[in-house]
């Protein structure tokens, strides 16, 4: 007797739910490996409801938190809930506490709590960003997290697996960052249908780890649910650098005559930087479209944005130029961790020498957070994953996505740049 | 039949941040909603009165996984929402907070400034002048246990409850 040929999904889910097999649009209880939480939509929120329910974490091993949202805290709301949130964390005796780390994403992972074949919640929308290692993560809000926390488990209908292969090979100055956007071009805000959305193909398994994060993050702005890539040696590597053993990671992978909701192909090697226009994500097209558009702000941030691996694209543009006058450069790197390795390397140099500001490790104005946000009439190119109207500050500001290459270009433009312009590897 | 819901019709892709501006998330709840939509419709938060309805076209509440984007529609009144299709973590926060969203193919055929009648559980949707009710897609049972409840928070309460009585 041979097996049911399963997708990644329906395996993870399975697991999940201690049964052999789980079949698309069922709905069944899982039980939840990790929960993270961050200080926007976590205790704060959280806590008033387990004080109802007259429940405690119901696993302090379990929960993760991490500070990235109102950080640094910039008034006294802000400053109130950090104080909430630490106060939580020590009376619930959680010791995976990531305070000021940086952008709960890119910690979650760095630190070591992500690893094949689990089943993860986020109370956090780019949750999706987990399923870069092979981990069923998704999603949800303040309430359904706080269920999650009294009780380890959460409802979910069993998607359908939608199949996105990238064949062939990235060209030079193009990343994970134009394929999502042309994706997002492709099949809208809502072309991944809240089902599971699966990268594979010659391009997505040459990809970093960092790169597939980026890839799997922006899963949220295709409105999948989750955006899975098969784990592999470099997902071991990865893990192993972090003490930990990826396991067996031969068996989270979709079955090759699996049934499969859609399969969409798209070539690599003839994808070209792409930039999304305001004010959606799916208003994206080569970089040529955009080039006269000049620019008040360069962005480089974000957990989609400004990880070790972003910092190193946008450096190596801004080697080869000077800052446009009149634009003002601001980089926000993702993680403590990663900003001191960059600094390491010489990158955080490159961009002080290039006139940037500095932000802290935190979601900042990506969230519509800080002291930075954009001003009226502001025009902005960004490494962020949303450009909705308003989001990262005023309703009259205008934020075009690209990715760290093409904001380091544009940077120094003055203008919505080419990075190909730049020519030439780092 | 009294057709006391007036129908707010918007467009496809409202997104998390013009529902809850990224600025007031800190805010208390009333000031946040008083910027609900603000961006796409500036006198929707005055205007909008308890009972209404918001309908709308594709991926409603894209984006964000805030659950202040139910919020403030329910504190401002609203009592359920048509759409073509939710965004799927929007659609999940509203059962939980226990406000009723349906889905309905027919979503185009409504009309801003439109008065309704909607019932939930079989969700037929009459407009005033309409013959025929517009259909949407009823609420799953699973989920519709959620909503009578209330909400997840009253719904854990009393399965605890349950549990302690077993």
């Amino acid at each position: 007797m041979t097996a049911k040929p399963l997708t990644l999904a329906q395996k993870l889910i399975a697991k999940a739910c201690g049964r052999e097999v789980v079949n698309p649009s069922e709905i069944v209880i899982a039980r939840v490996d990790l929960a993270m939480v961050h200080d926007s939509g976590g205790p704060r929120r959280v806590k008033p409801i387990l004080d109802r329910l007259g429940r405690k974490v119901w696993d302090r091993a379990r929960v993760v938190v991490i500070t990235d949202h109102l950080v640094p805290a910039a008034d006294d709301q802000s400053r109130a809930i950090q104080t909430l949130t630490r106060d939580w964390v020590a009376s619930e005796g959680i010791d995976a506490f990531h305070d000021q780390m940086g952008i709960c994403h890119v910690v979650l992972p760095e630190q070591g709590h992500l690893k094949p074949g689990m089943f993860v919640v986020g109370g956090d929308s780019h949750s999706p960003t987990g399923g870069a290692f092979g981990a069923y993560m998704f999603g949800i809000g303040a309430t359904e997290m706080a269920g999650v926390l009294a009780t380890g488990e959460i409802w979910l209908k069993v998607p359908e697996t939608i199949l996105i292969e990238w064949i062939g090979r990235l060209s030079e100055m193009v990343s994970a960052k134009d394929m999502m956007l042309r994706l997002c071009g492709e099949l809208g805000l809502d072309g991944g249908k809240y089902q599971a959305v699966e990268y594979a193909g010659s391009a997505i398994s040459a990809l970093s780890m960092q790169e597939r994060m980026t890839l799997a993050n922006m899963t949220a702005e295709l409105g999948g649910q989750v955006g899975l890539v098969a784990p592999d040696n470099i997902t071991a590597d990865y893990l192993h650098e972090r003490g930990i053993d990826a396991g067996d990671t031969g068996q989270w992978r979709t079955d090759a005559d699996a049934p499969v909701m859609a399969r969409h192909t798209f070539d690599a090697g003839s994808l070209e930087p792409q930039v999304a226009a305001p004010h959606s994500p799916a208003n994206a097209g080569p970089v040529g479209n955009y080039e006269s558009i000049p620019v008040d702000v360069a962005y480089i941030g974000a957990c989609t944005g400004a990880k070790l691996e972003d910092l190193r694209m946008a450096a190596s543009v801004l080697r080869k130029g000077r800052l446009a006058p009149n634009v003002k450069l601001m980089v926000a790197p993702a993680s403590r961790h990663d900003q001191k390795t960059a600094a390491e390397e010489g990158i955080m140099s490159v961009f002080e020498n290039a006139g940037a500001e500095i932000l802290p490790n935190a979601c900042g104005i990506c969230a519509g957070y800080g002291s930075s946000r954009l001003g009226e009439n502001i025009r902005c190119i960004s490494t962020t994953a949303r450009n909705f109207r308003g989001r990262m500050g005023a309703a009259s500001s205008s934020v075009y996505l690209a990715s760290p290459y093409t904001v380091a270009a544009s940077a120094i433009a003055g203008r919505i740049a080419d990075p190909r312009e730049f020519g030439g590897s780092m | 039949m009294v057709m006391s819901a007036r129908i707010w019709k918007f467009g496809d892709d409202i997104d998390t941040d013009v529902l809850a501006p990224g600025r007031y998330m800190t805010a208390p709840i009333a000031t946040l909603a008083a910027h609900c939509l603000e961006n796409v419709r500036p006198e929707f938060a005055a205007s909008v009165k308890q009972g209404d309805i918001v309908a709308a076209g594709a991926n409603f509440g894209a984006g964000s996984s805030r659950e202040q984007a139910v919020e403030a529609l329910k504190y401002l009144g609203v009592v359920a929402i048509v759409a073509k299709s939710f965004a799927g973590i929007f659609y999940r926060n509203a059962i939980n907070l226990g406000l009723p969203v349906l889905e309905c193919a027919e979503a185009d055929l409504l009309a801003d400034g439109s008065m309704a009648s909607l019932d939930i559980g079989s969700g037929k949707l009459q407009i005033a002048g309409h013959a025929e009710p517009v259909e949407c897609t009823p609420i799953p049972d699973f989920l519709m246990a959620i909503i009578a409840d209330g909400g997840l928070v009253t719904h854990l309460e009393k399965r605890f409850a349950g549990e302690t009585a077993s």
